[in-house]
């Protein structure tokens, strides 16, 4: 690999001001602003190629995966998760090093107007460079991106069951539409916390408007009256219809001491007697 | 999180089963793991760690921490050079005991985890792999 | 010597775990307590085990055995405070518990015990 000529790092040392502002007017016609305060290019601009100057001054070989690239790496992970937090895209994201190119390249051209060879080299040698920390800010973007992605799936899940408290120790799970594995698991949890959450001591899982139940989520939730029961809280199970009925006793499962009911109602006036409340009169 | 993505620990004491434990937190939350995910991992390595120590005559335990194709997770390997075990359809289904335990734990460690691996060879030593994906 | 501390509170001892327990920790704790469930002739037990955020299955035999030894010798164990995910992690390994009564912390593990020692 080529390596950097002395004369380059001058050249880069000495242009810094004119590079930085093509630079930044590079990105800003790009949109590489967007979203982001004023000063906040400028300054990352700056950090950013004074990073690259101290470590090609240091005469660090080109392996960015070493460790004396430790801090330019971190630099562009901090800068790539917070684009993808901003809701940039990767492409905008990763010209922030590509707008470098241009800039630098005039540069070299008119220092080493009379060396083509040399001019050939160092531009190779640097458009490597920045390709592949590129890459790395690409990396970096797309996983902080997943997880973003992710972390709001999870949030619309538990935002669409809602678990509802009902009485004081008695909380409602109301069960819609059908459920997936990842779901119901998900959805689960959340009941759990809530239950700690409120210290409620009943929790009743209506699957009312749930059409079917397949195998794997009748598994679910007799996993869940299982941990209900463990962490001292019972639980019963609304709205069971023949079908379900029908698969929960073909899969052999243990009902035990299952407690359901056929509606919400009537599981809400058994968890209040209970609780020891009086209910007054009858229905 | 740090640098690092790989090294090795031994387990060779009752201690060090709950250094293992708590390495393990450790990994699956710096990798952002979820709670529940994260808590079925360190159980899991809670029995495996205590088989090497308590069946396995001491072993090691090696851990990695995992990016492929824009997925992390945490692997782990416990290997030692004890007996063995010697009948391995036995020894993974439910309820199989031997000692005083509730059973090797193997089939419950495998029911915590995504991937799991067992090999074994009488005589010669036992080395499981399990996985866990965030 | 590590131990884990049992107190008296009226008729029952309570046991909180606050660390990360090792094995023989664990078995100390089991002699500890019928020790002193026989010394001071308790109706019950509070294990409060809502710190621990990780039950594997040496310390679910460790309770399950607590609770056997102690209702041979007349006192009742509760378990409270299991954090959701232990219970998840509990029902996934497959151990349940039998045998082995839970609440959801100290204050309605008393109010159960009590109820039960004067209605056994």
């Amino acid at each position: 690999m080529a390596a950097l000529h002395g004369s380059t790092l001058e050249a880069i040392k000495h242009n810094q001001a004119q590079l930085l502002a093509q630079w930044v007017e590079a990105l800003e016609a790009n949109g590489a602003n967007r979203n982001l305060k004023e000063q906040t290019l400028m300054q990352e601009t700056r950090d950013f190629l004074q990073l690259l100057v101290d470590v090609l001054q240091a005469g660090s070989g080109n392996d960015v995966t070493g460790s004396d690239w430790d801090e330019t790496r971190r630099f562009l992970e901090k800068l790539s998760a917070s684009r993808a937090q901003l809701g940039h895209d990767s492409h905008q994201t990763v010209y922030f090093i590509f707008a470098l190119k241009g800039p630098i390249f005039s540069l070299l051209q008119t220092h080493f107007s009379d060396d083509p060879a040399r001019l050939a080299e160092q531009l190779w040698m640097l458009s490597e460079l920045l390709d592949t920390l590129g890459m790395h800010t690409i990396r970096t973007y797309q996983k902080t991106r997943e997880a973003v992605i992710k972390r709001q799936q999870e949030e619309l899940l538990e935002l669409s069951t809602p678990v509802v408290k009902l009485w004081d120790g008695v909380l409602a799970l109301p069960l819609i539409g059908t459920l997936d594995s990842q779901r119901s698991q998900t959805v689960m949890e959340s009941l759990l916390q809530r239950i700690v959450d409120t210290g409620s001591e009943i929790a009743i899982i209506d699957i009312t408007g749930v059409p079917t139940v397949d195998t794997l989520v009748a598994q679910h939730l007799l996993k869940t009256v299982t941990a209900i029961r463990l962490m001292g809280a019972d639980c019963i199970i609304s709205g069971v219809r023949p079908q379900i009925a029908q698969t929960i006793v073909h899969l052999g499962l243990d009902l035990g001491t299952l407690t359901t009911k056929a509606n919400l109602a009537d599981a809400l006036k058994l968890a209040l007697k209970r609780l020891g409340v009086n209910l007054g009169e009858q229905a | 999180m740090n640098g690092e993505h790989s090294g090795s620990l031994p387990v060779r004491i009752e201690q060090d089963v709950v250094l293992a434990r708590q390495l393990a937190r450790k990994l699956a939350s710096d990798c952002g793991m979820r709670l529940v995910d994260l808590t079925k991992l360190v159980t899991a390595v809670s029995e495996l760690a205590r088989n090497t120590v308590v069946y396995g005559g001491g072993g090691d335990m090696d851990w990695q921490v995992l990016e492929e194709a824009g997925r992390t997770g945490v692997r782990l390997l416990f290997r030692d050079e004890g007996p063995g075990i010697a009948d391995l359809k036995l020894a993974l289904t439910d309820g199989w005991t031997s000692g005083n335990g509730l059973g090797l734990g193997l089939t419950g460690a495998r029911r915590l985890v995504d991937e799991f691996e067992l090999d074994t060879v009488p005589g010669e030593g036992t080395r499981v792999t399990i996985t866990r994906w965030i | 010597m590590e131990r884990i501390p049992i107190l008296r509170m009226g008729e029952f001892l309570l046991v909180t775990i606050q660390v990360d327990m090792h094995d023989k920790l664990a078995m100390r704790l089991q002699d500890d307590l019928t020790d002193r469930i026989s010394a001071t002739s308790a109706r019950g037990v509070l294990l409060d085990i809502s710190a621990l955020d990780m039950v594997d299955s040496f310390i679910g035999r460790m309770i399950a055995d607590i609770a056997s030894l102690s209702r041979l010798m007349d006192a009742q164990v509760m378990v409270v405070g299991m954090q959701p995910a232990v219970a998840i992690t509990l029902v996934e390994l497959g151990l349940t518990l039998p045998g082995v009564s839970t609440a959801l912390d100290v204050e309605r593990g008393m109010q159960r015990l009590s109820q039960h020692v004067r209605h056994p």
